[in-house]
């Protein structure tokens, strides 16, 4: 029962100390007045009898102590009243720990929402069953120029029959449909996904319902089969489980929906609304062709396989297939292995990184902040904790308290710095709906231990520079100098040189790397994507191959459309191009030889990308034709005899000749006459122009989808509604998808870009204030210090422009140093955000020098004030102040 | 001057629980009985016993009431707890095997 017993006491000394103490007091008077009474007793006078016991019963207040020292909880009462009286001297400076609080809050909250992303998006393993052994494999193309190419359906095929590394391989393909509405419902473009039946299995995934694919749905004879993401099943169904077995239009034909997949399920990616199985979907020949790079590849390694030895096994495989298809320079040559995680976030990599060392650096800036608040703090102090150290003070409990001051304002600014970070996190997540594993960003309890860890770090960091700072022997002579002190505190003042030219200098690091990527930002929304890009509106249609079962059916439908649109008022010009409008992407490219020049080297390739386009297209969007002409009316289903390249396609194919006239053959082997010469452009901004070839819309073999494109003289969104109704009026079942200006498209594929260069901006603007605060407020402690020596300076006859000169270049030392510092340091690092950056060196003069330029006129500015405050003193006033 | 009254470390804590094995005692009788038994040769210090007394109590080893004392007045009464029966007992057993050991080292020495 001892415990019982112990647990009683316990909880007594926790909730009636305070009894406890006074009862203490009475056994430590009872026993005092017993010895007086025995003293008494033995003959002693009243007086002497007092005397005397006082003298055997020792310093009461010391018995008491130890008496104390030997409760439980006493730790926590020490803590308790240093939490105390920690917040009372905070409070007896407001502005201060305002200040300080703020200052944390950022600092602390940049730095937790920037590791949320990073945790969830780089660092989680992907939500699938033992995903370290999971792998993407990518081909390496025969040039060399792709090493991690997508995937052949044929290829992958003979690694899944020959290779002896993997547990399973399964293929995933693209694909999207049109979902019929039924009902009320209007119809809808969805993002699909295409999966091997093997594929749910090999990461170790079960639908949330129904279930997965089988080996008999997954073929050319199966029957049309359906996987719902659980957003689209809870949206368009009402999340109703009848809905399995039951068939949903997709491309008007009926697909059974065979299961749902779970909530947090987001493969290939978040945007992914169903899946349908990989064999059924797609064409056997797409399926089979070992040059067509369609499809991803996603394997589980075996027990004891490393990727290198799974990589050089696929790697033969695909070697001796090359080798056996020489003729055909589009069958890969080699195999390339990267984790799956790897594969899904590794363009996002660098940028997190570089953003989460920024917010690393905000940090830092912000307790060299605090942390020089405090040593200014201190100094004010120093009588104090002089007089504190004289009585007896212990240096240890001194140094307690200083840190549980440090403790307090990093805790206060950690809480709201955690706020911050939540409402931080909730806007990145909603404005990066893109962002690869946005979905697994959550707050968490690593989160939280990671906040804390901060808290506690920023603490220790802030804390003990001040305290050191403190050293006893320096604060028992603070008491002697700062009786009459003129310079006092040297060292304290070299301390904080020292604090703010470390943060000078992590600022100009901050602001290099802002600098930077802004430029580089700037850079490509200046780069022209060689089309009109304004008040010029896209929008996607695709029609379902079963409806639209005859090609002429399509191309009355495209022409009806494009009569209509071209008639409505305002509308200047329309067109249409597959599979997509400048700016927007790749696309896909094609192989071809030119007729007239000699047959290629066996294995030598020529390739161009490619986009269909309907005659008026050129016009409607901007493209001048240089020469030649666009193509004739009489381009139609069946006979496609015309092919307009560009002028990137000219120079690098035909240099010195003229190509009007020329023939292209492509895989089908039929040949084009080059009718025209268009004007390039960009797949999206910031690359470089590419060779393109552009064929008839109208004349294309399994054309069924474009985008439209429409130019007016006004704001061209106004037409958004009325193309819809037109397009409603002729099938009222085809939904209008991705319905966005040139200058959006531009900005959705600019997005990282203005992303991270915005929020670097933000950050290093941020250091900067802090910088300056930091600067201002050491002068203005330099001076204040310094004021009875000005002032006898000034009675001396020290002009005020002296003074003045004097004070600013005092002030202005820390900010020179640190920015050499930075610079140097920006030099060393600048390198590392090359890859995120367009047209813009890492070590670009200009940035550097305005960086500079900029950090200085802050710091002469933050200097300026109290500089010219100690050149205006009165000497008089001044010498008076001691 | 030495201290030849010192405690022998650690036997305070021995010397309180056989004390007060017998009856209730506040802090004060306690110290004049190890004084008394010890034949004046056992100086407690209030220094060394009022925090010695508390830890115990900490301890669990004896608990505390407040009674009215021989003089009338409120005192603090210590007993041993059913725990603290067990620690003397122990405490004994060490101290007779310890005591008896020095004891022979430096009677046969």
């Amino acid at each position: 029962m001892r415990w019982l017993a112990q647990l009683r006491i316990r909880a007594e000394m926790l909730f009636r100390r305070r009894t406890a103490a006074a009862r203490l007091d009475d056994e430590l008077s009872f026993h005092l007045e017993r010895q007086i009474a025995e003293n008494a007793a033995a003959g002693m006078s009243a007086e002497e009898a007092r005397y005397a016991a006082l003298r055997a019963f020792g310093n009461p207040a010391l018995l008491r102590e130890e008496a104390y020292a030997t409760w439980s909880w006493t730790w926590l009462e020490l803590l308790l009243r240093d939490v105390y009286y920690g917040i009372r001297t905070l409070k007896r400076t407001p502005g201060f720990a305002a200040i300080a609080i703020l200052v944390m809050a950022l600092g602390i909250g940049a730095n937790v929402a920037l590791f949320t992303i990073v945790r969830g998006v780089l660092l989680k393993p992907l939500p699938f069953a033992d995903p370290d052994r999971l792998v993407r494999l990518y081909e390496q193309s025969s040039d060399g120029n792709f090493p991690f190419n997508d995937n052949a359906g044929g290829i992958f095929a003979e690694w899944k029959k020959q290779s002896r590394s993997f547990a399973d391989l399964a293929l995933c393909g693209y694909a999207g449909y049109n979902l019929s509405g039924s009902g009320e419902q209007l119809p809808e473009s969805v993002r699909a996904a295409t999966f091997s039946w093997n594929l749910l299995p090999t990461l170790g995934v079960q639908p949330a319902l129904g279930r997965n694919f089988t080996a008999d749905d997954d073929k050319q004879s199966g029957n049309p089969t359906v996987l719902l993401s659980w957003g689209l099943w809870k949206r368009r169904f009402g999340g109703d489980p009848s809905i399995l077995n039951h068939t949903i239009l997709l491309d008007a034909k009926p697909h059974t929906v065979v299961g749902v997949m779970p909530a947090w399920f987001a493969y290939p990616e978040a945007a992914i609304q169903l899946w349908t199985p990989t064999y059924y979907e797609k064409s056997k020949s797409e399926v089979e062709a070992i040059d067509d790079h369609a499809f991803r590849v996603i394997g589980r390694l075996k027990p004891g396989v490393t990727s290198a030895q799974a990589a050089a096994e696929l790697a033969l495989i695909t070697r001796r297939i090359h080798d056996q298809h020489l003729d055909d320079p589009f069958v890969s040559i080699g195999a390339n292995i990267k984790p799956l995680l790897e594969s899904l976030v590794g363009d996002v990599k660098t940028p997190l990184y570089v953003l989460l060392a920024a917010t690393g650096c905000v940090l830092l800036i912000a307790c060299l902040n605090v942390a020089n608040l405090l040593v200014a703090r201190a100094a004010a102090r120093r009588k104090e904790l002089g007089i504190r150290m004289a009585l007896g003070g212990g240096r240890m409990r001194l140094m307690r308290q200083h840190l549980m001051e440090s403790l307090l304002l990093s805790a206060a600014g950690g809480a709201l710095g955690f706020l911050l970070a939540y409402g931080a996190i909730q806007w990145v997540v909603s404005m990066r709906r893109d962002m690869a594993r946005v979905e697994a960003i959550q707050i968490d309890w690593v989160v939280a231990a990671f906040s804390i860890a901060l808290i506690v770090l920023c603490a220790a960091f802030s804390g003990l520079i001040s305290s050191l700072s403190a050293r006893s022997g320096q604060l028992l002579s603070s008491l002697q100098e700062s009786s009459r002190s003129h310079s006092a505190g040297q060292a304290r003042v070299r301390l904080r040189a020292a604090l703010l030219a470390l943060e000078v200098g992590l600022t100009v690091v901050l602001l290099i790397g802002a600098g930077l990527l802004l430029k580089s930002y700037a850079r490509l929304r200046s780069n022209q994507l060689g089309c009109v890009t304004q008040n010029v509106l896209k929008m996607d249609l695709q029609l379902p191959q079963a409806r639209y079962k005859q090609l002429p059916q399509v191309v009355n439908f495209f022409e009806t459309l494009l009569t209509r649109v071209r008639n409505l008022n305002g509308v200047e010009a329309a067109g249409l191009v597959f599979p997509m409008v400048p700016g927007d992407g790749y696309g896909g490219d094609n192989g071809f030889v030119i007729q007239e020049h000699p047959p290629l080297p066996q294995g030598t390739v020529q390739y161009a990308l490619h986009r269909w386009a309907d005659p008026g297209y050129f016009a409607a969007i901007g493209i001048p034709i240089l020469r030649g002409h666009t193509f004739d009316d009489n381009q139609r289903p069946g006979h496609a005899t015309q092919v307009v390249i560009t002028d990137a396609f000219a120079r690098r194919y035909f240099p010195g000749e003229d190509p009007i006239g020329k023939h292209l053959r492509t895989e089908g082997n039929r040949p084009y006459e080059i009718v025209g010469v268009a004007g390039d452009t960009r797949i999206t901004v910031g690359e470089p122009f590419k060779p393109m070839m552009y064929f008839a819309l109208y004349a294309g073999e399994d054309m069924n989808g474009a985008s439209l494109v429409v130019r007016s003289s006004g704001d061209v969104t106004l037409f958004s509604m009325p193309i819809q109704r037109i397009v409603a009026n002729l099938d009222r079942d085809l939904p209008v998808s991705d319905v966005l200006t040139m200058d959006q498209v531009i900005g959705r594929n600019t997005l990282d870009a203005s992303f991270d260069a915005t929020l670097l901006l933000v950050f290093a603007g941020l250091s900067l204030v802090l910088a300056a605060v930091g600067l201002f407020g050491v002068l203005s402690y330099i001076v204040a210090q310094r004021t009875s020596e000005i002032g006898i300076r000034i009675a001396l006859g020290a002009q005020r422009e002296q003074v003045l000169r004097l004070m600013l270049l005092d002030g202005l030392r820390p900010a020179l140093i640190g920015l050499a510092l930075g610079l140097a340091a920006s030099w060393a690092t600048a390198g590392m955000i090359e890859s995120m950056l367009y047209g813009t060196r890492p070590l670009d003069p200009a940035v550097f020098a305005s960086v500079a330029a900029t950090l200085l006129l802050v710091a002469a500015l933050a200097c300026a004030v109290p500089a010219w405050r100690a050149s205006r003193l009165d000497p008089m006033q001044a010498l008076r102040t001691e | 001057m030495g201290k030849p009254n010192d405690l022998v470390q650690g036997t305070l804590d021995l010397l309180i629980l056989k004390t007060i094995s017998l009856e209730p005692m506040h802090g004060w009788a306690i110290a004049k009985r190890i004084q008394q038994v010890s034949g004046e040769v056992l100086q407690v210090q209030q220094g060394s016993l009022y925090p010695a007394l508390h830890r115990l109590e900490q301890q669990g080893w004896i608990k505390a009431k407040w009674a009215e004392s021989e003089t009338g007045r409120q005192a603090k009464f210590y007993t041993l707890t059913a725990a603290g029966r067990g620690q003397l007992d122990s405490e004994t057993a060490n101290w007779n095997r310890l005591s008896a050991a020095i004891d022979l080292v430096v009677t046969e020495a």
